[in-house]
């Protein structure tokens, strides 16, 4: 209510996402400048950890998580970019390793299968609009059955 | 027609799950394939545990055939696979080789005098990071390396005398077949 409630609130807030930002660092590596860790906090962001597989590289409080962030953080001293540190880990640990799935063959039904669900349900909605549309036009086809049929049919 | 078509889409649907269901209890969805099968095992040189002073390389064991077992005396699984590899490792044909991961020598020797040692000869990656090389997530992890120094095969998680007798020994024999 008052404004120094709102503030304490506000400070609580703060707090948290700085306990949050802290829990993030679970291991301090020498960076060198601030850029860099940024990229290494933005990189295996988008990394999985093998162990416990719904958790990314970041998080991750795993043995094998730590030994593969410092490989990245090594691979990253040496000079190397993004895709080729991505590249390294899925050499060995396959697309798993990655959060987004990339897109190629074997992932097209990933990428696309809810649009194809989707043009069905169209199609679907598309088809059945038009049937109504002329059964509307021709005023009721005998064909179409005794009037209560009609309205369980308006139900779905 | 058109009212069997709201049953029609539950059916569907629940086909759709009921796959779901099923293809997910046929396999273990933590298991993560390996992208080396068939491709050339990484270059390792590590020290053997009972002697440091000796290197044990891919180079050194190229020639024939060999098994790659991943194990820690930390790693319970292990502990269950144990008994299977002291009956099984000496009739299987091919020299298996420990892979100690990521373990204190003392412990991994104590391990190896209490439980038993089914090895050809140990080698050890303390700091686990040879093992990223092979794609190492987990013990316990085989490997199947045929002579030329391709892995053919892995198994993630303990090997059975199931998946020994299933999976393990056809690709051992296949690889005899290919090379008299």
């Amino acid at each position: 209510m008052s404004r120094a409630r709102l503030r304490a609130l506000l400070a609580a807030l703060l707090l948290a996402c700085a306990a949050g930002a802290a829990a993030q660092a679970i291991d301090p590596l020498p960076f060198r400048d601030h850029a860099q860790e940024l990229r290494f906090q933005h990189l295996t962001q988008q990394l999985r950890c093998l162990v416990c597989q719904n958790e990314t590289l970041a998080d991750s409080n795993a043995d094998l998580a730590r030994d593969m962030r410092h490989e990245v953080f090594r691979l990253m001293q040496q000079g190397k970019s993004d895709d080729e540190i991505k590249q390294y880990l899925v050499d060995r640990y396959s697309d798993f390793v990655l959060y987004k799935p990339p897109l190629q063959p074997n992932t097209w039904l990933l990428w696309f299968g809810p649009l194809l669900i989707l043009a069905a349900g169209a199609v679907v909605v598309a088809v059945n609009v038009r049937r109504r549309a002329r059964a509307g036009a021709s005023g009721g086809d005998a064909a179409d059955g005794p009037a209560p049929d009609n309205n369980t049919e308006d139900d779905w | 027609m058109s009212r069997l078509l709201p049953f029609i889409g539950f059916v569907l649907l629940a086909a759709l799950l009921g796959f779901g269901i099923w293809w997910n209890t046929g396999h273990d969805p933590r298991t993560v394939p390996s992208p080396l099968i068939d491709k050339p095992a990484p270059d390792f040189a590590l020290p053997e545990l009972d002697d440091p002073s000796k290197t044990v390389s891919k180079a050194s064991l190229l020639g024939k055939p060999y098994l790659v077992n991943v194990f820690a005396s930390w790693c319970y699984v292990c502990g269950e696979e144990h008994p299977v590899l002291m009956t099984q490792a000496n009739r299987l044909g091919v020299p298996l080789v420990g892979y100690n991961y990521k373990d204190a020598p003392g412990d991994a020797k104590a391990w190896l005098a209490d439980h038993g040692n089914p090895y050809s000869v140990v080698i050890a990656d303390r700091s686990g990071r040879t093992a990223m090389d092979f794609g190492v997530y987990g013990a316990p992890e085989t490997y199947l390396i045929d002579a030329k120094g391709v892995i053919r095969y892995k198994r993630i998680g303990p090997l059975t005398p199931e998946v020994i007798r299933q999976q393990l020994e056809p690709a051992i024999a296949a690889l005899k077949k290919e090379a008299p």
